[in-house]
């Protein structure tokens, strides 16, 4: 079995779990919508300053939403011993890694569609401006989120290490990406994409710092 | 098959295997008995790779096991307490997944669930199974590989009659084809056809109590209970 089906075999594993349980659209959605909604009555109705505020909101909704779907990513995998399972299966752990990475990515743009959409209608917020880099930095976003949250998810793979320990080494971890995530978003809202690209960079080697740390660690971190 | 050579683990004090060494040829069945808390299961899971003793040696189909546990486990057939299913796939599509991770042939998997009468609940979400369910799924996973070393921990428990049967059937199987076989388990009504039996008690390899020829085994100081 090549690396790329292995790959996929864990992805569309991983993304049939969701889909059957819609732990994302039952948790992470009604979550994202209370701290938007929470933060808009906090801030009043001052169109300008929700305006202003509204990328730094829609980022920490993401960053809440992805915590709770990294957990539950590797919730499944606690569940009767099957990441004991996975290790001992003769597939590259590089893969599996790849594999639950590419399929928490991908819950996280549904999510983050739906996101955009509730910050916009909150906030009335035209997402306008350079469409292409704040959806740039969406993806970059995502996949670094992505990348971290299964890095460091397969460490709290056990219920108490998930409650306590999982928010307390990937939230720090993603500061970079929270930080550069709103700058970007904020500079391409505004029309001013063009100045964007460093904010960028600095998330795409962020992204390939932890996708590729992924890829070798993540074997090791499997073992007991 | 099997080379264990004063095989030790503590969990921080407290000592669960203290010097296990046994030697086991490849088709042989062995039958590894003991109460509970003897050790059975963490001799198991050393002789699994899932976790490596605290000092000792462990050579497996001639590797060594504790160096490159990479080379071993594609060879392992393992049944454990755990029945590695995830519970929001149905007992079809958890052995889908597994056939596509070994890259087995899926054409067998509801042959396999019949096997362990599953055959009505494979569209079934195993969220909704009991655990002797769940342990039939395991042992339908186990029936789909060819492993050439089968580790059974208590394959026995939460299980009818019936589905004993198909776990006796399915060590007679394995054993048939040259592959080895250790079965852990508390229940001295099973394991009979096993070419050896080990009884471990407080981490250790003793004479087995009931063997009326023997005086009743002493417990090993500062072992674990």
């Amino acid at each position: 079995m090549t690396f790329a089906r292995q790959t996929l075999a864990v992805a569309g594993k991983d993304v049939r779990i969701e889909v059957r349980g819609r732990y994302g659209a039952g948790t992470a959605l009604p979550f994202a919508a209370t701290v938007l909604i929470a933060f808009g009555l906090a801030l009043g109705p001052g169109r300008t300053l929700l305006q202003a505020t509204a990328p730094g909101l829609l980022w920490i909704a993401m960053l809440f939403a992805a915590v709770l779907s990294f957990r539950r990513a590797f919730e499944a995998e606690g569940e009767d011993g099957a990441l004991e399972g996975l290790l001992l299966a003769p597939v590259d752990k590089a893969a599996v890694f790849l594999g639950k990475a590419a399929a928490v990515a991908l819950q996280l743009l549904v999510l983050e569609a739906a996101i955009v959409l509730m910050v916009s209608a909150l906030f009335d917020l035209a997402f306008g401006g350079d469409v292409l880099v704040w959806m740039a930095a969406l993806v970059l976003g995502t996949i670094g989120l992505a990348a971290v949250g299964s890095l460091f998810g397969v460490l709290a793979e056990s219920p108490r290490a998930r409650e306590a320990v999982f928010p307390l080494l990937v939230l720090p971890l993603v500061t970079p990406i929270l930080l550069a995530g709103v700058r970007a978003t904020t500079l391409a809202i505004d029309g001013l994409g063009s100045q964007a690209g460093s904010w960028l960079g600095l998330m795409l080697a962020f992204d390939v710092v932890f996708v590729a740390a992924g890829t070798i660690v993540f074997e090791y971190l499997m073992e007991d | 098959m099997i080379a264990a050579q004063d095989l030790r683990k503590t969990y921080g004090p407290t000592l669960v295997l203290d010097g296990v060494s046994f030697a086991l040829a490849r088709g042989q069945c062995l039958a590894l008995l003991g109460p509970n808390g003897a050790g059975k299961t963490t001799l198991l899971r050393l002789l699994a790779t899932l976790l490596r003793p605290t000092a000792g040696a462990l050579q497996i189909a001639g590797v060594d096991a504790l160096r490159e546990p990479e080379r071993v486990r594609p060879l392992l057939g393992v049944v454990a307490h755990g029945s590695y299913v995830y519970e929001d796939l149905t007992a079809r599509e958890n052995l889908r997944f597994w056939c596509r991770l070994y890259g087995i042939d899926a054409g067998s998997v509801d042959e396999a669930l019949d096997r362990v009468g599953l055959g009505r609940d494979a569209n079934t979400r195993v969220a909704g199974f009991s655990q002797g369910m769940r342990q039939r799924v395991a042992v339908a996973r186990a029936l789909l590989r060819r492993a050439e070393l089968l580790l059974l921990d208590e394959p026995y428990a939460g299980l009818d009659d019936t589905a004993k049967e198909t776990v006796d059937g399915l060590i007679a199987e394995t054993g048939g084809r040259g592959s080895t076989v250790i079965l852990a388990t508390h229940d001295r009504t099973r394991g009979a056809g096993a070419h050896r039996t080990i009884y471990v008690d407080g981490g250790r390899i003793v004479p087995d109590p009931t063997d009326p020829a023997l005086g009743p085994a002493p417990r090993p100081a500062g072992a674990a209970e």
